[in-house]
């Protein structure tokens, strides 16, 4: 166990919608459904307000992993807003592969607030994907790795 | 070419005579003949400096969006790559468009300086082209031998506004500009890491790529913006090479017209077009074919959405 | 220089038995900018509010983060303790340290590890809060309901006598919902026609209340106090109006082989007909498909009869705004299809009915006037068996994973009533549960046993089959432990009941979030049963859950009461997180405008100053406060970043990640 927790762990950033997949964590929270503690959570209001700026500073900073979850297409709070989102990161993930960077470092999921148990299996799948890549080494920053 | 030249000079005359436009945005010969650059020509007399040859490759669409905006009506000649870049300004609501006087010309590709410097040519003396040769100094060349690489894929259409010159000369593209899009696709992505790698590090943030590009006319850029989180000068390391270049492909994403200006001016010659082909090679194949400034209504890809869109998880084809 | 408070919920041993919180309050003292911080067993209570206002006085705070529950939870919680302590509600933040961290992990090092990370994100942002103030906006004094059945009508009525003017848009030709095809309820055994048809009458009288029947929603835009709606008033080929429902035409007309949705199709109806005898309005409609006149223009006998020249053949769709300040989705309920269920003969043989379809055939205004007879023979059945559970409970996927929660009692009171009126008549039931929480529930279910002597067979049905002109029912008894075969005159399926299949349409419309099943989501499952997340719509009735109906009556009412609160108002207090363009760097490229979802951005031409005393008239984009709801596209949609969002700006969320990402 000792052994375990000195060997680098993975970090993962999870942008997530106010409105469904933030409560779908909240929900995951409140049924004790685990994930992995390397996943931490940031709130935005609506996946279309993920700006590929904010994804790429994370990987910059050490990021291995990026996943950004939404409300299902269709019951996005703002209509329209993951409906953008999607073409965004369609785009951006492909752009990304096309540089070389493993496609395995990004996602996008769609959990609603209904979805406790999908937001902790997903989770789950994508730390284990991103701690069989190892650290992200082909978009990150050097000095913030002192 | 000559009567090109000759034609657009007479409308020129005409028109600055009459008083109809006050100025003229054209080419200016250089010295070194290939050294053509865009001016502005405000009197009649001044336009013994006026030419148009096949170095004319610069385009001039951004130009407008400081020169619309000053007293009097402006006249400009856009070649086809130049006025599909004008669409789109117009569309974004960054050129004046009362202000201007809009002649679209013909052209079949424009001359690569670097690739006349391969060929051991440092200054030109005298040129002439037909629609398929370039002669430099009594040397023929075929075309695809010497135009710049956003000439070889080129298969813009020739747009007309309030005027057009053309002599239905035509020349056909010598290549499918999504072949190397495509190539980069079929590697492996240690392969296409190695290239970029390759490619970006040599960067060296002039920021040329920037200050041409029709679809970057921002007051002032986010790179350069303390407030946006992300400013930064040059490049201290290859994250920020890749972070420089990316979002600005994204930013240009859907709107890029692919005029090659990017390449053409990049010191380092870094096939900075070849990231904006991957965006719109991948808006035609997820969301239907698009060329940004093929008019100046449409919804841009990046504005618009399907409900039956892919999802990110299906772009490379189902995993 | 900023004055940093935190402070670290224990939530009883909900966060400290698995996050080490004086730790956790320990390290964020260090963090630069921070003052205080403090731990408490519970933040929210009124001494750990105490704690941070007089905190925030003491100290003279900037800022508070709170590392707690989910913000979802408490953040409206400590705005308000902020402000009471006068500090700007949007100077708090919230780390999410119960959700995202005590209850998931395990191992308390790392859930400590884990609780400091989001608490110094939270610091981070923190630091580049700004204080906010809310707009204003104006509420549109009248509401509309969804839907005229006994969730819409209760509803309309309460908003109706309180006051505000109500509108009721139902797509149906008549007021009443399922209720009215109802005979009797339980547990009272009281008739539904006796105790809805009055309430049906007060909407039509009341002066503050609008029946649209035969309407449907067309589109909704706007948002809470604000809403344009569009509805269809769909071409009845009747004028409302000029119609006096007198019956005359229903009499004439020659084409009566309408299948008459009241009766649950067991009879026909004529192409003009009205619903039932009570239905509101009382008005006739035509059926186009039935109609000889509309079908092949050979006919108009019903009006020739019409005395009041209410007949309009050429009657079109309109279609009509109104502006409303909520809107109430009451759109209800429908039994299952039951083709997934081909084991219970519902689509082969005439006698196997749903238990909808029995309320028509024991109902004195029914296909049958009330005589239980067999839908095949019209002779009086001897022995009846019913099937409960069907299609509720079902985790096969041909089902409802859920209860449908009614079923259990309705059956009880069919078996009851049919035992009551028809003595020699035998009655089993075939159940998984009985489930009769409820006041008087158990003891009516227990009559029906015990008094009535309803034989409950606890089993699943394997089949229903004809032999010898009798249904086989097929089943096991658990109890006994055997296979029974029961040959039977009828059998009533109690089918499971989703949500009327237009509810995701109108959730679309409303923007409202919908779960697995296409039952709205409230916005919170305990505290907010009666609103939707989405602001200003609200939920009455079995568009929200299965219900009976004393619970959509007490449903209908306490969202009314909520409407009623809300259309109280004069102003709504908008949204502080909006949208804000920095016109310095705005290029005018119309991006923004193109993804706003609510039309919140338009563009003005304003002079700027360039230097040598010259100006410039320049294109900007400029924000609604009041209509943008804070939704973000455009901020990633404008290549310039001049549009950022209030709260959760580009610098805020970057220095998340950045705090995030340090280790």
């Amino acid at each position: 166990m000792q052994e375990m927790n000195n060997e680098k762990k993975p970090l993962i950033v999870a942008f997530c919608c106010n409105w469904c997949s933030y409560a779908g964590a909240d929900l995951a929270g409140s049924s004790r459904l685990s994930y992995p503690a390397d996943v931490k959570i940031i709130r935005v209001p609506c996946s279309c307000r993920v700006n590929p700026m904010f994804i790429l500073k994370a990987f910059q900073r050490g990021a291995d992993g990026v996943i950004i979850c939404g409300c299902h297409p269709g019951d996005c709070h703002y209509t329209t807003g993951n409906y953008y989102a999607r073409r965004r990161m369609s785009l951006l993930f492909s752009m990304l592969d096309y540089l070389g960077i493993e496609r395995e470092r990004t996602r996008v999921e769609w959990v609603s607030a209904a979805e406790g148990a999908k937001f902790s299996a997903v989770m789950n799948d994508f730390a284990g994907k991103i701690a069989e890549l190892g650290e992200n080494k082909r978009l990150e920053d050097l000095r913030c790795k002192d | 070419m000559q009567r090109l030249k000759t034609a657009m000079i007479e409308k020129a005359t005409a028109l600055l005579t009459s008083g109809e436009v006050s100025k003229v945005l054209g080419w200016k010969k250089g010295e070194l003949g290939f050294d053509v650059e865009p001016a502005v020509f405000t009197s009649v007399d001044s336009l013994v400096d006026f030419t148009y040859d096949a170095f004319c490759g610069a385009n001039l669409s951004k130009y407008l969006v400081e020169e619309s905006k000053k007293e009097g009506k402006i006249l400009v000649f856009l070649k086809p790559c130049d006025s599909y870049s004008f669409n789109q300004l117009i569309k974004e609501h960054r050129i004046k468009k009362e202000n201007v006087y809009t002649v679209g010309i013909e052209c079949q590709g424009k001359v690569d300086p670097y690739k006349l410097k391969e060929n051991g040519i440092e200054f030109v003396t005298d040129a002439s082209e037909t629609v398929d040769t370039v002669t430099v100094n009594g040397k023929e060349f075929k075309k695809e031998e010497i135009i710049l690489g956003k000439c070889l894929t080129c298969t813009k259409k020739l747009l007309s506004y309030d005027d057009v010159i053309s002599f239905n000369e035509k020349r056909e593209p010598s290549l499918d500009r999504f072949e190397m899009v495509k190539k980069l696709e079929a590697m492996t992505a240690d392969e296409r890491y190695a290239f970029w790698k390759d490619q970006l590090s040599n960067c060296i943030r002039c920021n040329a790529c920037r200050n041409v590009c029709p679809a970057c006319t921002c007051t002032k850029c986010v790179f350069d913006n303390d407030n946006s989180g992300i400013a930064s000068k040059a490049n201290s390391d290859s994250f920020e090479e890749k972070m420089f270049h990316i979002i600005r492909a994204f930013h240009v994403a859907g709107r890029c017209t692919d005029c090659g200006e990017c390449s053409r001016v990049c010191p380092q010659h870094i096939p900075l077009h070849l990231l904006n082909r991957k965006f719109i090679s991948d808006i035609d194949r997820l969301y239907g074919e698009y060329q940004a400034g093929e008019d100046t209504e449409s919804k841009g890809p990046l504005t618009n959405y399907t409900t039956g869109d892919v999802d990110p998880s299906d772009v490379f084809g189902g995993k | 220089m900023q004055k940093i408070g935190v402070f670290v919920c224990w939530c009883g041993s909900n966060i400290a038995a698995t996050v080490d919180v004086k730790k956790v309050a320990e390290v964020l003292k260090a963090e630069p900018g921070v003052v205080i911080s403090e731990n408490y067993q519970y933040m929210c209570s009124e001494n750990g509010q105490a704690l941070i206002r007089n905190a925030i006085k003491e100290h003279g705070l900037t800022g508070i983060v709170v590392c707690s529950c989910s913000p979802r939870m408490h953040e409206a919680t400590f705005r308000k303790t902020a402000e009471s302590a006068g500090l700007n509600p949007y100077m708090v933040e919230i780390a999410n340290i119960r959700e995202q961290c005590s209850w998931i992990h395990k191992d308390i090092e790392e859930a400590t590890e884990k609780a400091i990370i989001l608490g110094r994100s939270a610091i981070a942002k923190l630091k580049l809060n700004a204080p906010l103030t809310s707009g204003e906006s104006a509420v549109v004094k009248r509401a509309l309901v969804i839907g005229g059945g006994i969730a819409g009508i209760q509803s309309a009525l309460d908003i109706a006598e309180a006051g505000y003017e109500v509108d009721i848009v139902e797509s149906a030709p008549t007021i009443g919902g399922n209720m009215a095809k109802l005979d009797k309820t339980f547990p009272t055994l009281d008739c539904a026609a006796c105790i809805l048809t009055p309430k049906m009458v007060d909407c039509a009288q009341n002066e503050n209340i609008d029946i649209m029947t035969f309407s449907e929603i067309e589109s909704v835009k706007g948002f809470v106090g604000n809403f344009k709606v569009q509805i269809r008033r769909k071409a009845r080929f009747v004028d409302e109006k000029k119609c006096t429902g007198c019956g005359v035409c229903m009499q004439k007309c020659p084409s009566k082989k309408g299948k008459n949705e009241f009766n649950m199709g067991l009879n026909n109806r004529p192409a003009i007909y009205i619903p039932f005898a009570q239905a509101i309005p009382n008005v006739a409609i035509i059926d186009p498909e039935q109609c000889l006149k509309l079908k092949n223009g050979k006919c108009g006998l019903c009006a020739m009869q019409c005395q009041v020249n209410a007949i309009d053949y050429t009657q079109k769709d309109e279609i009509i705004e109104r502006e409303y300040g909520a809107i109430v989705v009451a759109t209800g309920y429908k039994p299952i299809s039951l083709e997934n269920f081909n084991e219970y003969g519902y689509d082969t043989y005439k006698d196997v009915v749903t238990s909808l379809e029995l309320e028509r055939l024991m109902n004195a205004a029914g296909p049958s006037d009330g005589h239980l007879v067999r839908p095949s023979d019209h002779k009086e059945p001897k022995v009846i068996t019913f099937i409960q559970c069907v299609g509720s409970r079902d985790t096969s996927g041909c089902g409802k994973p859920y209860c449908s929660k009614i079923c259990c009692m309705y059956t009880a009171k069919h078996a009851m009533l049919i035992r009551e009126k028809y003595p020699n008549t035998e009655v089993h039931v075939f159940y998984i549960d009985v489930r009769t929480p409820g006041k008087n529930y158990d003891e009516f279910f227990r009559r029906a046993v015990e008094q009535y002597g309803v034989d409950y067979i606890k089993g699943m049905v394997g089949k229903v089959y004809e032999e010898n002109g009798k249904l086989m029912v097929q089943g096991s008894d658990l109890i006994n432990n055997e296979q029974v075969v029961i040959p039977s005159d009828l059998v009533v399926l109690a089918a499971a009941i989703e949500p009327n299949p237009s509810v995701r349409k109108i959730a679309t419309m409303v923007t409202a979030s919908i779960d697995t099943n296409n039952f709205l989501t409230e916005a919170h499952a305990k505290l907010r049963p009666v609103e939707s997340p989405t602001a200003g719509i609200f939920l009455s009735g079995v568009c929200q859950g299965p219900k009976d109906i004393p619970e959509t009556v007490s449903q209908a009412s306490a969202c009314a009461a909520k409407v009623v609160g809300l259309l109280s108002k004069d102003k709504l207090k908008c949204n502080a997180c909006v949208s804000h363009s920095d016109e310095m760097l705005c290029t005018g490229c119309s991006v923004c405008a193109n993804v706003c979802p609510y039309g919140a951005i338009t563009y003005v031409d304003k002079e700027f100053r360039i230097g040598g005393g010259k100006t410039e008239l320049r294109r900007v984009a400029s924000v609604n406060e009041a209509v943008c709801q804070g939704c973000g596209a455009c901020t990633v949609a404008c290549p310039s970043g001049a549009m950022d969002l209030k709260g959760f700006s580009n610098k805020q969320i970057m220095a998340e990640v950045d705090a995030i990402c340090k280790r």
